[in-house]
């Protein structure tokens, strides 16, 4: 965030750190949201895809294969640690891999040979960097850029309609029997949330435009990054909706019973982690890429406590939830770093903690007025165990 | 079965020329078979379904199950009592692998189980109910049925990508089994509402619907009847006679003598993790040693 001033470039800035954390929140929000496995070492995966992609890339190895190998040496530290500890109870995971997050950013600082330690890798090979679109390309990618806004239109336009419905038949019910114990839910809550995504939509929708049509390469970074995120996005919401995901979800609700009705918990377990590892290894690359400098000190295990307020905000254990916490985190984070700029009260060390601090009040806050998050049911928080 | 206990050494030297794994096999069950044996001198006359002999387990310094030994003919409905704390559930552990014996093994179909993983013997058909029954609370009814059902393809990793059209088939069949239980059972209305919806009886006949689902040869259900109320424990008993009839062969702790009496072939009774009788409920309940048990003296 190098600009000062609030432009598109800003914009196109702030549009790859939310879509970044967004996939890396994503994997947690599978291991954690859905399965229930409590990961504070998420950052770990993260480091490993970044270091794994780049100096794969620097040894001449092609940037997509070096990028797959990156989410792939990810995926196998979620074996490693897995297999080491999954049978055990879950407050031991969380133990585990907080350690191993720490372990591997203290590799990243001390193997020097390998990271070049805490002066740290730039001039690796990004994606997209010699690339000049003409006329034409840059018709196209604004096509796609606009077609993947389209489809999320669209599917907001649907969610609207189906609450709509939902409410129409809930006050149906609601009138035929006052007793019913469901709670009214409020359609205009969800009126203004949608329309607020909306708005947000468009501006984001024509900087993005705007940035493609004056191509450089952060632009090119974000139109990538949104395409990796909406595919993954898509195929995890595939995914949890399967039979597959069905599975992981008993697993966070009781794994005895998922144990007793047949199904290998600890294989399942195993490949969520896998899976949400290798995609915060993907994340990894695109933190990599638009910082085009990475030392140990990126890696530092607040930002796997800055992914769970993300998922939390949003509401665990969905996935549109994700994306739109981490929207909220990032534009938090800019709208106080502008209104906190050039105060007479803060200097700018009092006001990043300042920030901070905001931030726990917030989902303090949160928490009693909305525990479920955002996006999250309230009726779940009822139900007996 | 003292006949097939006895035969099957006999036959061995003829198996073994064709099967060693067979003959093995049947060795391990000629030894549970002959520590059925020792607790019920008059056992069934066909091979049982479900066979233990010389279970035991530690809990510390406290030996829960001692030597316990159980049998289960298929088609069968077989009932174990016992006092509080003399090792019922703790079989039920042993028995379906949640707890690892120290000692003693565990036939079903045959084939010895106790070194498998709890999830494996639920895939070989025999499956567990909890004493206090646990739904998936944030999954519907429905869902929870669904799960229950085996092999779907749909269930490993890569054919949830790769396979859209036969997952899409294969949930259409196991949605219309599950609401045609769920309809048996009385749920049918609930199946859309979040299982931690369900009141305490609704859970009970959710996770034995949640058995049926998975398609057991056997399934075992601890307490059935706890905490329900007397018009609903009817009717559970009623489903299980009739899943009987269809040839489901159930294994039931229970406390309410009630429902042991009405339901069971054969009852097994268990105290300080011991073997104390066995026999049909009629001689179970006049057995001078059973009922210094349950009443103290």
């Amino acid at each position: 965030m190098d600009h000062d001033s609030f432009s598109v470039g800003y914009l196109v800035s702030l549009i790859i750190f939310t879509g970044t954390y967004a996939l890396f929140s994503l994997g947690l929000n599978l291991q954690w949201g859905f399965t229930g496995l409590i990961n504070f070492g998420h950052i770990a995966f993260m480091t490993v895809g970044a270091y794994t992609t780049i100096l794969l890339s620097l040894a001449q190895v092609p940037l997509i294969l070096a990028t797959l190998m990156g989410a792939g040496v990810a995926a196998l530290l979620g074996l490693l640690i897995g297999f080491s500890t999954l049978r055990l109870r879950e407050d031991y995971l969380a133990i585990v891999t907080i350690g191993v997050s720490e372990v591997v950013r203290l590799i990243a600082l001390n193997e020097e040979w390998l990271t070049r330690g805490p002066r740290g890798v730039y001039g690796y090979p990004l994606p997209l960097e010699g690339f000049r679109p003409t006329l034409l390309s840059k018709g196209v990618m604004i096509a796609i850029w606009t077609v993947i806004f389209a489809i999320a239109f669209w599917q907001l336009g649907q969610w609207v309609s189906r609450k709509l419905k939902q409410n129409a038949k809930l006050q149906q019910v609601t009138t035929e029997n006052e007793f019913t114990p469901i709670e009214r839910s409020r359609p205009i809550g969800k009126l203004v949330l949608a329309g607020m995504a909306a708005i947000l939509g468009l501006v984001l929708y024509g900087a993005g435009a705007a940035s493609l049509f004056n191509y450089d390469y952060k632009a090119g970074l974000m139109l990538v990054l949104v395409i990796v995120l909406a595919l993954i996005f898509w195929r995890l919401e595939w995914l949890v909706r399967s039979p597959w995901g069905r599975v992981l979800k008993a697993i966070r609700e009781d794994e005895e019973v998922a144990k007793a009705l047949g199904k290998n918990v600890f294989w399942y377990k195993l490949q969520s982690l896998m899976l949400g590892g290798a995609i915060a290894g993907l994340a990894g690359a695109f933190y990599a890429w638009n910082l085009s400098f990475v030392n140990p000190d990126g890696f530092i295990p607040l930002i796997t406590f800055q992914a769970w307020t993300i998922v939390v905000l949003g509401g665990a254990g969905n996935n549109v939830g994700t994306p739109l916490g981490a929207a909220i985190f990032w534009g938090y984070n800019t709208i106080t770093r502008f209104a906190l700029e050039d105060n007479r009260l803060l200097d700018a060390s009092r006001a990043g903690a300042f920030r901070i601090m905001v931030i726990g009040l917030l989902l303090m806050i949160l928490m009693v007025w909305r525990p479920q998050g955002i996006l999250g049911k309230k009726e779940e928080l009822t139900l007996g165990r | 079965m003292v006949d097939s206990a006895a035969h099957q050494p006999d036959s061995s030297p003829d198996n073994s020329a064709l099967d060693p794994l067979a003959n093995v096999q049947n060795q391990d069950l000629a030894e549970v078979l002959a520590e059925v044996e020792n607790v019920s001198p008059s056992p069934a006359l066909e091979l049982p379904l479900l066979a233990a002999g010389g279970l035991i387990k530690n809990f510390g310094g406290i030996r829960a199950v001692d030597h316990a030994s159980i049998e289960v003919a298929p088609g069968s409905i077989t009932g174990l009592i016992g006092p509080n704390g003399a090792g019922k559930t703790t079989l039920f552990n042993l028995l379906s692998s949640f707890i690892r014996p120290d000692q003693g093994r565990v036939l079903f179909d045959g084939e010895p189980i106790q070194h498998l993983q709890p999830y494996q013997i639920a895939q070989r058909g025999m499956v567990r109910t909890f004493q206090v029954a646990r739904v998936l609370s944030r999954l519907s009814v429905l869902e929870n049925m669904l799960l229950a059902a085996q092999q779907q393809t749909g269930e490993k990793f890569w054919s949830a990508w790769f396979l859209p059209k036969q997952i899409a088939k294969e949930e259409k069949e196991l949605r219309e089994r599950a609401m045609a239980i769920l309809q048996s059972v009385g749920l049918a209305h609930m199946a859309h509402e979040y299982a931690g919806a369900l009141s305490g009886g609704q859970r009970k006949l959710l996770e034995m619907a949640r058995a049926l689902m998975t398609r057991p040869k056997l399934i075992l259900l601890d307490e059935p009847a706890a905490g329900v109320n007397p018009t609903l424990i009817n009717q559970i008993c009623d489903h299980i006679v009739n899943w009987n009839k269809e040839g489901m062969t159930f294994l039931i702790i229970e406390h309410n003598m009630d429902v042991i009496m009405s339901l069971c072939d054969r009852v097994w009774v268990l105290a300080e993790g011991r073997n104390l009788a066995v026999g049909t409920p009629g001689e179970i309940q006049t057995n001078p040693q059973v009922l210094e048990a349950y009443l103290g003296q």
